[in-house]
């Protein structure tokens, strides 16, 4: 039962041959005995989850189901949810429970799908690796047999692992610069990156507000597009959200793929690569051509100032979001603080971890009298340019492809000397958080064992196209469906 | 760019957290780095384009001048660290 998808259990569902408690009961057992090894949820919310269960069995029952009634899945530990803990993988929220709930739990509430706990991430969604996370870094399910423990990318780390370990069919996740894609591609999943604004942020703790974007992640493309239809549309609760019609991105699935149009961005394929990885991008692109679409090359010269740029606007953003967190309304306060300012620096210095404080550091300095146009401005530009490389490439060209990640999952402690070091790990994906545009991370292969992502990037709101893409992909591949050992 | 150790002291004031004397060396490597690669933005050229803040070029929404929210204060309060009498308590600021 762990190894159906969304769409297989949502069928079994319906004809009766599962109820929900049985499989939320399933997958939190699983959770119970295999998680041990991966650390990929923060909180299980067991009772919760049955007592779900049951109201789903008996909608369905009463003949008012959704494709989601009864299905269980896992939040990223970053959307808030009425009740239950939410801690965004710090120790300053370590025991926040918010008073509501997220536009995306709410939606997944009404469509009567089953929450079985939150998913580790790294703290406040920055970082590359899950090791940022106070609750422990979380490990990838790929390579455990060598022995040297593997990271599962990040932030959405928890989310990508659970779901590549069968401990969850589906997961909400989210991404600020490659936190959905980069931990599917590493853990052999299938996440979408939406449209900038197509999905709420309301209620998902906020890092850098101007490049959040809440995304999906489950093993096949199928899932992928009936999350989107749960999480996709207008919020009048999220002042960035695109009010325009949501589509049914399960519709459009089995659409032919004979004359897609795949530009292939040269800068994608430089020396970053490793010569194994693109080779299981090439034969990836082969299967494309085989399913009638053509190939050129394309170009994106701003791609290679997409890194700078990110590490302007987004920690600038990030210290700006983050001075909420003072000691005073909820999260972590300090002991005995001696005046105001003692219990704000203090508070702060005890509740974020490293790379959070380096990073509102770096924002805070960006923004500073002085800085601000030699930082933030000329950011602000670059993304610009880079956006519209984007712009031109699709008037020739319906999606781009690329890797997702330059090599496969690294060992765990192998990049955290040099915040930098890490940094570069996002180089194919920053660019398209930078411009707003939607991109997935679909499986295409194997290097030494481990999994490879390929990377298919969109125009604005074009998901149907990329999910089709991918589900065509799905049709005459079986990457997805491997099973870590 | 070397970020100075007065600057990191400056800016740790400023963000509201407190930097002790033996992390400044590690920041001041760090954010040093950081800044490094931040420093290829000078090489494009951007003279005639206009910053971008929003991807769709969408502008913030009005919304009417209606109470919409209902009173909560309840429940944010159970979750902060020190209230009294529907208050949030924070160490004397006034002498």
């Amino acid at each position: 039962m762990h190894n159906k998808s969304v769409a297989e259990l949502s069928r079994e569902l319906e004809s009766g041959q599962v109820s929900s408690v049985e499989l939320t009961q399933e997958f939190l057992d699983r959770i119970k005995r295999e998680d041990s090894k991966y650390n990929s949820f923060i909180t299980v919310t067991e009772e919760q989850a049955l007592a779900d269960a049951r109201v789903a069995d008996d909608q369905r029952a009463a003949g008012n189901a959704t494709p989601w009634t009864g299905i269980p899945f896992a939040h990223k530990d970053i959307f808030c949810t009425n009740g239950v803990r939410t801690t965004c993988g710090s120790k300053m929220l370590e025991n926040f429970v918010p008073p509501y709930d997220a536009t995306v739990t709410a939606n997944f509430r009404q469509a009567g799908a089953v929450c079985l706990g939150k998913t580790n991430m790294d703290e406040f969604a920055m970082g590359s690796s899950n090791e940022n996370s106070y609750f422990g870094a979380v490990t990838n399910p790929w390579g455990l047999s060598e022995g040297n423990k593997r990271v599962p990318g990040g932030s959405s780390g928890g989310s990508a692992a659970a779901v590549a370990a069968r401990l969850i069919p589906a997961a909400t996740a989210t991404d600020t610069g490659g936190s959905i894609r980069q931990p599917a591609a590493l853990c052999g999943v299938t996440g979408l990156k939406p449209t900038y604004g197509r999905v709420s942020r309301y209620g998902m703790i906020a890092f850098a507000s101007s490049l959040d974007q809440g995304g999906t992640m489950a093993r096949t493309a199928e899932d992928n597009a009936l999350m989107l239809n749960v999480m996709a549309g207008f919020d009048p609760k999220d002042s960035t959200s695109i009010d325009r019609e949501v589509p049914d991105y399960t519709a459009t699935l089995n659409e032919p793929l004979k004359g897609l149009r795949i530009g292939l961005p040269r800068e994608y394929f430089s020396d970053q690569l490793s010569p194994a990885m693109e080779q299981q991008v090439r034969n990836a692109v082969k299967e494309y051509e085989k399913l009638g679409a053509t190939v050129k090359e394309v170009s994106l010269p701003n791609a290679k100032l997409a890194i700078a740029a990110y590490y302007v606007i987004a920690p600038a953003e990030a210290s700006a979001n983050l001075s909420r967190f003072d000691g005073v309304r909820y999260g972590y306060r300090c002991e005995d603080p001696k005046d105001l300012m003692d219990l704000y620096t203090r508070s702060r210095a005890e509740g974020f971890g490293e790379e959070v404080k380096r990073r509102i550091l770096v924002g805070t300095y960006a923004l500073s009298a002085g800085y601000f146009d030699a930082y933030y401005l000329k950011a602000q530009k670059v993304r610009r340019l880079i956006q519209q490389d984007f712009i031109n490439a699709f008037k020739e060209v319906d999606v781009l492809m690329s890797p997702t990640t330059p090599s496969p999952a690294f060992i765990q402690g192998e990049k955290t000397s040099d915040p930098v070091t890490m940094y570069l790990e996002d180089v194919f994906t920053i660019a398209i958080n930078l411009a707003g545009v939607p991109a997935m991370s679909v499986p295409a292969g194997f290097v030494d064992g481990l999994p490879v992502g390929l990377q298919i990037i969109g125009d604005y709101f074009s998901e149907a196209r990329l999910l089709n893409a991918a589900h065509q992909f799905q049709q005459v591949t079986d990457w997805h469906q491997r099973e870590p050992q | 760019m070397t970020i100075s150790r007065e600057d990191i002291e400056k800016v740790a004031v400023l963000a509201r957290i407190r930097v002790d004397d033996e992390q400044v060396s590690a920041l001041e490597k760090d954010l040093g780095n950081i800044l490094d690669l931040v420093d290829q933005l000078g090489a494009a050229d951007t003279d005639s384009v206009e910053p971008m803040a929003h991807p769709l070029n969408a502008v913030q929404r009005l919304r009417a001048d209606e109470v919409t929210e209902t009173n909560q204060r309840e429940a944010f309060q159970a979750i902060a660290p020190a209230t009294e009498n529907g208050l949030y308590l924070v160490p004397r600021v006034i002498e």
